[in-house]
């Protein structure tokens, strides 16, 4: 192996489109931070097939170098020929240290990279920065559900690895130059991918929910009541010109669809604005929301947890505040 | 068939207190119970098992020999023999060394029990919440994985079928055996105990392992010394300051004036 470099890598995974998942974008902004405290360059590793766009994204959103693996066999995601590519760049290569998002692809692949490769790997990162004493990235995380923060260290092993949260850091702004793009030919045989994808059951696709990129989110939960209390909400959000989330309880109701769940089994979102109404705030919905810039709860129970983060709360019967919110919104628009 | 379920005794982290005075995590009290991702797991093996009763469920957890409980409550439900892996020497291990042991461990175990032809675990622990240590032992072990399973569809011969839980949506995937699934949270419920197999499981023997009971095992790479990440700090996080809160009004009233706070801070 060459000699390690202070390089640092940040994996951007793709959609089916070609185009970058969010999270890898957004990981340019703390591994631009990373990169110069500890002196390398910031590299974005995209792995997918058809990826012109998404190196070109990564390319002109902060990236010193833009790597790319592009063939048929990496068109749908499998841990197999994704652990093969990420291990053997990063023999090749030798960065000290590689973000991943924490998305669920990026958990399935992170542990058998970082497994092979004999090193650390943090999961869930919420935060990161370099440890002034030994020069290491900081990986800070949730655990005991939220309940405490551990900081966390790779001190001899390379690359030191983290997942990191989606919805935690903001994309980057757009950089003057843009940054070269190599393709790398790296090739996994497709007979040797021990798993197969015998059926995608997708949400059919007037219903394909984008709560990620969604600046203003009006979530429901357990105190929705019924499919026919989500229309309100939907009404809410079209005036508002929002995304429509929900927590697993009223998902688990069959109340709305998964893909608008948040929370620890769902999406991790981080809007300007995010309602929620009737939602108690159990710690696995505020793991996937607290992120948010702001947040507004409406609930009839003064003591439930929702309050606890809430920078507005509204005491009361949704059904009453809703409409009347909808109305007030209508009335000064 | 022959099953493998790998499961954890975990602290009731919603049971889990904050000391106002210290500001550190209150542990005393709080009871032990199994990772309910492990519970699926088993139950994912237990319906398996009703279509095929010739099959076989083997448990395996380390822990301290405290995690005996959590055993017993698996084989009072679904599990035929239970293996505790215990020592001192594993003590203070990251995921990538627990991982290390429990791969030493299941090959000593399949030296007793047979090969194993599927391996589960739950997604993640509640306790440490990284969900590695399943995708680190299928690696150890150069096992084939699936993550984030709903439920076993059908242990065909030639292949086993998952529902998948992805970002967009639920995938049907197909994996050949030997191999490794890891499971969240099902739409089904989970089995309670007989009372006959309650009784059953108060008994039955439970088959420690220590490292000298695994000659392969290399005590280097478990424990702290095995360990390449290290526990810098640990904080409680910040509280949020609280907000505004608005009760005892009319609905008309506080509507006004949130829309009024919302677009002086310039949200809408």
């Amino acid at each position: 192996m060459e000699a390690r470099t202070k390089d640092l890598w940040v994996f951007v995974e793709t959609k089916e489109d070609g185009t970058a998942k969010n999270v890898g974008i957004e990981l340019l902004s703390p591994g631009r931070e990373l990169a110069d405290k500890q002196g390398g360059k910031l590299v974005a590793l995209v792995v997918g097939c058809g990826v012109e766009k998404a190196a070109k994204e990564a390319a002109c959103h902060g990236a010193d170098l833009v790597l790319t693996v592009d063939a048929p066999e990496f068109r749908e995601y499998s841990t197999d020929a994704y652990a093969a590519a990420l291990t053997e760049l990063l023999k090749k290569y030798a960065p000290t240290s590689l973000l991943i998002g924490a998305t669920p692809n990026g958990r399935d692949l992170g542990p058998r990279v970082s497994c092979r490769l004999n090193t650390g790997l943090t999961a869930d990162c919420t935060n990161l920065d370099v440890d002034a004493e030994t020069g290491c990235v900081c990986w800070t995380r949730p655990a005991f559900g939220g309940n405490l923060m551990a900081v966390i260290l790779c001190p001899d092993n390379r690359p030191q690895m983290g997942t990191v949260r989606p919805g935690v850091f903001k994309k980057p702004p757009v950089s003057e130059k843009e940054a070269e793009i190599i393709q790398e030919d790296f090739r996994f045989p497709a007979e040797k991918i021990r798993t197969r994808v015998l059926e995608n059951l997708r949400e059919a696709a007037g219903e394909l929910v984008n709560l990620e990129e969604a600046e203003i989110i009006v979530a429901g939960g357990r105190g929705v009541g019924s499919a026919e209390g989500f229309k309100l909400l939907q009404e809410l959000c079209d005036v508002l010109g929002g995304t429509l989330g929900a927590s697993r309880a009223a998902v688990d109701a069959g109340w709305v669809t998964h893909s608008h769940q948040v929370g620890q089994t769902g999406k991790t979102v981080g809007p300007k604005l995010y309602i929620a109404c009737g939602i108690s705030g159990a710690i696995q919905h505020l793991a996937g929301m607290t992120g948010s810039d702001r947040v507004v709860a409406i609930n009839k129970d003064a003591d439930a947890p929702i309050f606890g983060v809430a920078d507005y709360g509204i005491v009361g019967d949704l059904f009453d505040v809703v409409p009347a919110l909808i109305a007030e919104l209508k009335k000064q628009a | 068939m022959n099953i493998l379920v790998c499961i954890k005794q975990v602290p009731d982290t919603t049971e889990i207190k904050i000391d106002p005075v210290t500001n550190t995590l209150i542990r005393d009290g709080v009871p032990s119970v199994l990772n309910p991702y492990d519970g699926y797991a088993l139950e994912s093996a237990a319906r398996i098992k009703d279509n095929a009763p010739e099959t076989r469920i083997v448990v395996l957890t380390m822990g301290p020999p405290q995690a005996e409980p959590a055993l017993r409550e698996c084989l009072s439900t679904a599990a035929d023999r239970a293996y505790l892996l215990t020592d001192r020497a594993f003590g203070g291990s990251d995921t990538l060394a627990t991982s290390y042991i429990l791969s030493a461990a299941v090959k000593q175990v399949e030296e007793l029990e047979g090969k194993f032809d599927m391996i589960f675990c739950g997604k993640q622990a509640i306790d440490g919440d990284t969900a590695q240590v399943g995708p680190e032992l299928a690696e150890h072990l150069g096992l084939p994985q699936v993550t984030y399973a709903l439920e076993v569809l059908e242990a065909a011969p030639e292949q086993l079928k998952l529902l998948r839980e992805t970002e967009e949506g639920r995938q049907v995937v197909g994996v050949t055996y030997p191999c490794l699934a890891t499971f969240t949270k099902p739409a089904f419920d989970l089995r309670f105990p007989s009372f006959r197999r309650r009784a059953a499981a108060r008994q039955a023997e439970i088959v420690r392992l220590g490292a000298g009971d695994i000659p392969r095992i290399d005590l280097t790479r478990s424990g702290l010394k095995g360990s390449p990440t290290k526990v810098k700090r640990t904080f409680v996080p910040p509280r949020k300051q609280s907000g505004i809160i608005i009760k005892d009004d009319t609905a008309e009233n506080a509507a006004a004036k949130l829309c009024e706070a919302l677009r002086s801070a310039r949200v809408i």
